[in-house]
């Protein structure tokens, strides 16, 4: 293919949390950005599948980068939940020592989280931690109490500032997968399957894939493993099981798995950690998701594992140095790596985004932008309003009177909203991401049908062509007596 | 003496019949509950009988699909034709529960009625 | 604010029979809220035939029983709402519903009669591993795309569970011209009906695999095929008897839930056994004036039971409004399900409120042939009744008649056991 009329100064690669934050702080400027993204929608690799946690950053290792970006992330986290109304809430974390030998290593955790600049961090006695927590396990003798620690709906982060990026003018390009990157005189030629693009710069926010992209144009190479954590998500009436975060003490434990409420009101549980080649290997397992179970009880008492709704997996992106690698790579001029972004990635994108968009700015002399739009609204919830409030929403708009999802009693106002909006939602689980339709206990058995109906609708589709998530995805295969 | 066991399937209570039979003829059936079971039986072992339900498209109505059945059993054998004969049948709307919808279908004398209603778009 | 003397919620078979009970026994002021744009509930998906033996003496299907009602309701002149959703319910019987004419508006109820029904158990709740492709239906979602939109989920098809739905499921599935592989049930015997193990597997040459269950999910965008294995006496899978089964559709039949997030809302004593409210012989919950009826006070096996159990609860409600019932706290006659019984609806008696009959229904937790159901008033044997064979899948039942019991007054507790011969 030689056409190469696609031309921007800047291209990302991955609508993950991290591309999305780069595209929204780039877009403060005046720059022709692109954001290339394999799959249909952003939020489809690490950064839908983790433990959706605000990380106080108390184990980051002190002086590195990831401890930095952690410490700041977690301090913009607040203004940025407000500026493009995401679900962010301060719940405090909790890290729990199971015996005297422990003792030690909660006392040097504390000590590199007050080098790292983490504020308000206290050791609590184990009758504070259990005044705090009373399902806490009898054998938490003490804790390191974070009150800055945090969650956050990762779907929610993601979708906002891509959102945002988005209508302050960068492009967004789904089902465009990177093969190939040639480095020309000027810039990069990125070869997909849609095409050749090409660009000045290059932001390779590729997730698990970013070793790959970072290899193709530099000698020095890198490696990321893909790391498997699996994890058990809980009804909302076991939601109020623990109030903080709960971790465990590194240790002999690990600080493997942990018990923590989300911003919507469930439990989760997870993660484990296994090492694997495949980086598409999103699966569960029964040696996982036996382990989540067995290992969660370690720390908190009584999880009512009857009330497990779903399971799920994702792969964080492990860099062998296990550092986040952000910066203009050495032997690839205008190549800059945003690669090794595991936890606390999610903490960190709103200061990852800055970073990369402030490297940007001094390389190519970005001016800003006098409209910029700095806020953005959410998809509209009845839920939050007042009784008066809603009965004039429906009046005016008579679909957000209408329950599709009876579980989280999300309407269809809702979820044409989340269609319509700018980078909207193209199927069942981009539905699911941007209103929780079909996220509740019956996981979307009973609303599937309707949702699609709506979605066929609002996207001038057939029935037959709607997907759970990417096009290969099909719901319905064909029609009745079709193959008679 | 033949002997078939079957699991009557004339009411939900599934009882468990024994059959004994001498070649074709049916000699006597017991663990039956009611009269019911003992023709189910007998009929079973020698020309066993279904209802048939299915779907038939529907255009103009205000779903594209309703549903239907065979007006009475038909032999078992026959069940693939009937919905391969029910294919191509679009029923017009409005339709009410028990219109016909086939005269005869494949070829069994039984007639094809909706199970549900459908009304004008 | 509108008023009404009884306000049901749900408008499927156990809300429209207790609809047509309570005007039949003289109340006018009734209200039916569904949350569907038509009545009838979930009958209107099960096409398949079977149903209103007991009722109708006939055999229909589901959409034609849902029929029967429906014309006898809208005969009554009762009032129904339609795509209206119940948001809430107050201690002091204030219903807040929701539609998108009327928006969010409130009821006062003199009564509540719950019969919101059930749902079913997603994946998640067991804890399938493997990946979450498309192609992974609950069998009532797959159900609804067939029967109701003529759409077909899949072609190559593999069953977990043996209850009805599922059973149903494969031979639609079938006839539709899907090829359904297996029917894999965790369990050493069906849940289902056994005349739909003949009617749906067993006339289509379905094999049903009983101890077994899926231990993987392959497939990234559309489901490719599933892992069964074999599982032990405790449900683990045994290794090494694992085998891949290429599919396109997983349809998960396993188990039902009442649907009570209404309930809880009303911090009604539940029962862990049927996750359905804890009720009397009147079917009235914890809560004076608000009773529950069909699938969301207990999963039934048939929609007949449903409806008569449900014709009980609009009586009740009504008797209540009327100011006939006699709340004697005191008096109250517990029933004990043992060996064998999982639970016993109602849960306790107030002999003074009794009809001649009350009929207690009850599930067993395992298949026992031979063997007899036994009534205890206290220590005393009253009822000893032969079955040939119970099963998990097939509701149970026992009369207890009011004479009986005033020949025992001082009976404390009433025990339903299964006991062999």
């Amino acid at each position: 293919m030689t056409q190469t009329e696609k031309i921007y100064d800047v291209i990302i690669i991955g609508g993950g949390v991290s591309g999305a934050a780069t595209a929204r702080e780039l877009s403060r400027y005046k720059v022709n950005a692109c954001v290339l993204e394999k799959e249909e929608d952003v939020c489809c690799g690490t950064s839908k599948a983790n433990s959706g946690i605000v990380h106080s950053g108390v184990d980051a290792a002190h002086g590195s980068l990831m401890a930095k970006l952690n410490v700041l992330g977690s301090e913009m986290m607040e203004d940025l939940s407000k500026e493009l109304d995401f679900a962010y809430r301060r719940n405090g974390s909790l890290i729990v020592c199971r015996g005297e030998e422990d003792l030690p290593v909660l006392q040097k955790l504390y000590e590199n989280s007050m080098k790292n600049g983490v504020k308000e961090l206290r050791i609590l006695t184990q009758e504070e931690v259990r005044a705090l927590e009373p399902n806490i396990a009898d054998e938490v003798i003490a804790a390191v109490y974070a009150p800055t620690g945090g969650i956050v709906c990762p779907f929610e982060l993601n979708i906002a500032l891509a959102e945002n990026a988005n209508v302050n003018g960068v492009v967004f390009k789904f089902n465009t997968e990177v093969t190939d990157i040639r480095k020309e005189d000027d810039g990069y030629e990125l070869y997909t399957n849609k095409g050749v693009y090409r660009t000045r710069y290059v932001v390779n926010a590729a997730g698990v894939y970013a070793d790959k992209f970072h290899n193709m144009v530099s000698a020095k190479k890198i490696h990321i493993t893909p790391r498997r954590g699996e994890y058990c998500l809980l009804d909302q009436a076991a939601g109020e099981h623990v109030n903080c975060t709960i971790f465990g003490c590194p240790g002999k434990f690990g600080k493997g798995i942990l018990v923590t409420p989300t911003v919507h009101g469930n439990l989760l549980i997870g993660p484990t950690a296994s090492d694997l080649e495949d980086k598409e290997a999103v699966s569960t397992t029964a040696e996982g998701l036996g382990e989540v179970i067995a290992k969660s009880g370690l720390n908190v008492k009584n999880l009512p594992y009857r009330q497990v709704i779903t399971s799920f997996a994702g792969l964080r992106a492990h860099e062998d140095g296990h550092e986040f690698i952000i910066g203009e790579v050495e032997d690839a001029k205008g190549f800059i790596d945003c690669a090794g972004i595991e936890s606390p990635g999610l903490t960190s994108a709103p200061a990852i985004g800055k970073m990369v968009a402030d490297i940007l700015k001094d390389k190519m002399g970005l001016e800003e932008k006098e409209d910029f739009i700095a806020t953005r609204k959410g998809v509209l919830h009845p839920k939050d309003l007042t009784k008066e409030e809603r009965k004039q929403l429906i009046k005016e708009h008579p679909a957000y009177g209408t329950i599709i999802c009876r579980c989280e009693m999300i309407s269809e106002g809702e979820i044409m909203d989340a269609i319509r909006r700018p980078i909207g939602a193209k199927s069942l689980d981009g539905v699911k991401r941007r209103t929780r339709a079909g996220m509740g206990r019956c996981q979307a058995g009973f609303c599937s049908p309707r949702t699609m109906e709506i979605l066929a609708r609002e996207l001038g589709k057939e029935m037959s062509e709607i997907t759970k998530s990417g096009e290969k995805s099909k719901i319905i295969v064909g029609t009745n007596k079709d193959s008679l | 003496m033949d002997k078939r066991e079957l699991v009557c399937i004339r009411c939900p209570l599934g009882c468990m019949l024994s059959v004994q039979m001498e070649g074709d003829k049916v000699v006597s059936v017991s663990g039956n509950t009611c009269p019911r079971g003992k023709e189910y039986a007998e009929n079973e072992v020698t020309n066993p009988m279904r209802m048939v339900t299915s779907t038939v498209k529907v255009s103009g109505g205000d779903r594209g699909t309703v549903s239907c059945k065979t007006k009475t059993d038909v032999p078992k054998e026959k069940i693939f034709d009937v919905v391969r004969g029910l294919k191509e049948v679009v029923a017009e709307a409005p339709v009410k529960i028990g219109d016909v919808l086939v005269e005869d279908i494949a070829g069994t004398g039984v007639k094809v009625v909706a199970t549900a209603n459908v009304l004008i778009k | 604010m509108k008023s009404y003397d009884i306000v049901i919620v749900g408008g499927g078979p156990a809300g429209l029979a207790a609809a047509v009970s309570a005007k039949e026994n003289g109340i006018d002021s009734i209200l039916v809220l569904e949350r569907d744009k038509e009545l009838g509930g979930i009958l209107n998906q099960c096409i398949h035939n079977g149903f209103g033996l007991h009722t109708f003496k006939e055999e229909l299907t589901g959409p034609e029983y849902a029929g029967r009602f429906i014309e006898k309701t809208e005969a009554l002149g009762i009032e129904c709402m339609l795509h209206t959703m119940v948001m809430d319910i107050s201690k002091d019987k204030v219903v807040t519903a929701m539609n998108s004419e009327e928006g969010l508006f409130e009821i006062q109820a003199k009564a509540i009669i719950l019969a919101m029904g059930c749902r079913e158990r997603p994946r998640g709740a067991l804890n399938i591993p493997g990946y979450r492709p498309a192609g992974i239906f609950t069998a009532g979602t797959a159900q609804r795309l067939v029967n109701m939109e003529g759409y077909l989920p899949g072609r190559e098809v593999v069953i977990l569970g043996s209850g009805d739905i599922g059973l149903i499921m494969a031979r639609r599935m079938t006839l539709e011209g899907a090829k359904v592989k297996v029917v894999a049930e965790l369990m050493p015997y069906s849940g289902g009906l056994k005349r739909n193990i003949v009617q749906c597997l067993d006339d289509y040459g379905i094999p049903l695999k009983l101890s077994h269950t899926v231990v993987d999910i392959d497939g990234k965008d559309r489901l490719k095929g599933v892992t069964l294995a074999q599982v032990d006496d405790r449900g683990k899978p045994v290794g090494g008897t694992e085998e891949y089964i290429p599919c396109d559709t997983l349809l998960l039949s396993v188990g039902l839930i009442p649907e009570n997030e209404l309930s809880r809302g009303l911090d009604l004593e539940m029962e862990c056994m049927t996750n359905g409210p804890v009720v009397n012989e009147s079917l009235e919950t914890s809560m004076e004036g608000v009773f529950a009826c069909g699938n969301v006070l207990h999963v039934h096996d048939l929609v007949d039971f449903v409806s008569k159990e449900a014709a009980m609860a609009g009586k009740s409600a009504v008797r209540y409004i009327k100011g006939e019932t006699i709340n004697a706290k005191e008096h109250r006659i517990d029933l004990i399900p043992e060996e064998g019984v999982r639970y016993t609806v109602p849960k306790y008696i107030r002999p003074e409120n009794m009809d001649d009959v009350l009929t207690v229904r009850f599930r067993v937790g395992a298949v026992v042939k031979n063997c007899f159901i036994s009534t205890y008033f206290d220590d005393k044997c009253v009822m000893k009744r032969k079955r040939p064979i119970v099963a998990p899948g097939e509701m149970e039942e026992v009369k207890i008649l009011k004479s009986k019991l005033a020949e025992y007054p001082d009976t404390k507790k009433i025990t339903i056991k299964i006991e062999k011969e």
